[in-house]
């Protein structure tokens, strides 16, 4: 009711409808060699698995889908339960499910009709990753999205990529296989995700993305267990939403390559904060389970509202804003 | 919070068939006809259920198939289970419609919400006579209740869309509501769409997260946790993957025939 009142009683009240057509353009956003129309993308994880999936959240009004984890061979993930609701948001452990780099390349063809594919991947040590990225370059993403910090699949993700060594090499073994830009995912559950990102910069990263999900459990007291059947799990939605803001604004500070920021984001207003931290582009993943994938439609009008009201001209002019 | 979870302590349990029971449990959580529950059984599995009653004290109707139906069908009187849910779009029926509901198996389970909000005329069909489940619930609320069995050993001799057929031509139905096995299901369709009659069919895929965030459960673009489980005409006619193929655990498709 207060914001429609506002939005009413705005002097440039009237405007309000021919907002669309004047702002079209003005979300677009150009980072490192990419250029995205809309600043929010579909984050790892979510409704990613499949290539008519990812179409219509491109449809839905995000600027680009990363795809889910893909590895080299086709995974189940952990056996359920790998999924439960906590007060602000999920704790999930899926255990990386996915059908194998070779199955994914049909999912890709269908998703990169509707627009960009960012290509998430998986793997155990710095070989696999530049074999599955090679892949993901020849299947047409136009990026690669190392995920360096899934919290809950051993021998993978935060195992090997709290250790700014393994960062930094894998990183520098990508950047050799491809010549798409390659991003890393970091990992929140460390004592310093500045160094993290500091070791992916070192070793020729374009981008950094932050934050994965924190690391966490969830307990049934009259059951007397853990719920998930990996008894931990990590963390994603609201809850975690500071965390990701303030890891966005210490990476913007330390590195000269662009921040995506994730984590928390539901709304114009999420997405806005991690603009002003410092992120040049952001991910929304749990909001689509929680408002569907209208969410990136709704979060872009948003934003073009906030930018028309405070007068800003594009996204790149609000980012790192509350840094100054 | 729309899904929640909550521990439940079993009040009721009541053996339907040989291999089904059903599982009574007070739960306050607001649910609607054809919404599913994801059911923890520590140490064995997590898998979906509908509600077959969705009033302050909630039930499940499981037939025991493989190692976690037949968990939660060991389950007794005054052990706790661990729910969440409800979740799914459930059934959305006008009051003014004629509606037709049509079982098969135990699928039934997913109904009986329905068939007690409307009393509307319903079949239910099963392999054989002692299969047949429900039919006692469901003739509480309907005055119409039909049974079809596969080797005729009670009600109709054949399959449940046969007698559908036979119904839909006699009456003028608005609107078929039905569970079962997918072929059943795209058979039902077809016949609906031979007689104009309009559907909402429930139908089910592999499951993890129920809540329409892991994109396990697809079928084309839709989630059939969430944009499902209940489909009406249109959708199920732009959904290739109906009746044709589904996905595994892997995401890998696999084809149903
Ligand atoms: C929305 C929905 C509502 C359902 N309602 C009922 C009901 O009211 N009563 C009832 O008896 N059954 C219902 N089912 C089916 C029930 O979930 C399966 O019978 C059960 O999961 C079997 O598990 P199992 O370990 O006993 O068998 P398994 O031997 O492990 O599996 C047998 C088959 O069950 C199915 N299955 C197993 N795990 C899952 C899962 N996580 N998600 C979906 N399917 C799975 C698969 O098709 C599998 O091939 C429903 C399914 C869905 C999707
Ligand atoms: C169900 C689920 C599955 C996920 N799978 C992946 C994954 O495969 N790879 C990855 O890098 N991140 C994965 N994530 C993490 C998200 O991409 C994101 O970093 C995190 O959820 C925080 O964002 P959010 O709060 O908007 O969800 C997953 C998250 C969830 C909830
Ligand atoms: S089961 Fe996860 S999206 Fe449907």
């Amino acid at each position: 009711m207060i914001s429609l009142f506002i939005t009413l009683a705005h002097p440039k009240g009237v405007l309000l409808r021919d907002l669309h057509a004047v702002a079209m353009g003005r979300l677009e956003i150009t980072f490192g060699r990419l250029r995205l129309e809309r600043p929010g993308m579909l984050a790892s994880g979510i409704m990613d698995e499949t290539g008519d999936s990812m179409a219509r959240m491109i449809k839905s009004g995000a600027g680009a889908v990363v795809t889910k984890s893909i590895g080299l061979e086709p995974r189940p993930g952990h056996r359920n339960p790998t999924f439960t609701e906590v007060e602000g948001g999920y704790v999930n452990a899926m255990g990386l499910p996915n059908p194998g780099i070779e199955l994914f390349a049909e999912e890709m063809e269908i998703a990169l009709r509707a627009g960009p594919v960012v290509g998430s991947v998986f793997g155990s040590n710095a070989k696999d990753f530049a074999v599955l990225s090679a892949r993901m370059e020849d299947c047409g993403a136009c990026a690669v999205e190392l995920n360096l910090s899934c919290p809950h699949a051993e021998g993978y993700g935060a195992e090997i990529g709290s250790d700014p060594k393994n960062v930094r090499s894998i990183v520098s073994a990508v950047k050799s296989s491809v010549d798409i830009p390659v991003w890393a995912k970091l990992t929140p559950n460390t004592s310093s995700i500045v160094e993290l990102g500091r070791a992916a910069e070192d070793g020729g990263a374009e981008a950094v993305v932050a934050i994965n999900t924190l690391k966490a459990m969830v307990i049934s007291a009259e059951l007397r267990k853990p719920v998930l059947s990996n008894r931990f799990g990590g963390l994603s939605g609201p809850a975690i939403k500071p965390v990701g803001v303030r890891a966005v604004y210490d990476l913007r500070g330390a590195l000269s390559i662009p921040v995506v920021g994730v984590g928390g984001i539901s709304n114009w207003r999420d997405a806005a904060e991690y603009l002003l931290a410092g992120a040049s582009a952001f991910q929304v993943g749990s909001a689509v389970g929680t408002k569907g994938p209208k969410v990136f439609g709704e979060i872009n009008r948003g934003l073009e509202m906030f930018m028309s009201d405070h007068g800003y001209g594009s996204i790149a002019e609000m980012v790192g804003v509350a840094r100054e | 919070m729309l899904h929640v979870s909550e521990t439940v302590k079993i009040i009721g349990k009541m053996r339907e068939s040989k291999d089904t029971y059903t599982l009574e449990f007070k739960w306050d959580a607001p649910a609607v006809p054809g919404q599913f529950v994801m059911v923890w059984i520590p140490g064995v599995d997590e898998v979906p259920m509908s509600l077959s009653r969705i009033g302050k004290i909630k039930a499940i109707t499981v037939k025991g198939i493989g190692e976690a139906s037949n968990a939660i069908n060991d389950l007794q009187v005054g052990d706790y289970v661990r729910l969440r849910g409800p979740y799914g779009n459930g059934f959305s029926i006008k009051k003014s419609k004629k509606v037709l509901a049509v079982a098969g198996g135990v699928g039934v389970a997913a109904l009986i919400p329905a068939i007690k909000e409307t009393g509307c005329d319903t079949i239910i069909g099963a392999r054989c006579e002692g299969e047949i489940i429900l039919d006692d619930v469901a003739r509480k609320y309907s005055k119409s209740v039909w049974t079809s069995t596969d080797d005729g050993s009670r009600g109709f001799h054949g399959n449940a869309v046969q007698l559908a057929k036979k119904k839909m031509a006699l009456r003028d139905y608005d609107l078929v509501i039905g569970c079962g096995p997918e072929v059943m299901l795209y058979f039902l369709h077809e016949a609906c769409k031979e007689n104009d009659v309009e559907c909402q069919l429930s139908l089910e895929r592999f499951m993890k997260c129920g809540a329409g965030v892991c994109g396990c459960c697809m079928m084309d673009r839709l989630r059939v946790c969430k944009d499902g489980p209940v489909f009406g005409t249109e959708e199920l006619d732009g959904l290739s993957d109906f009746g044709t193929r589904k996905r595994d655990e892997c995401g890998r498709i696999v084809d149903l025939r």
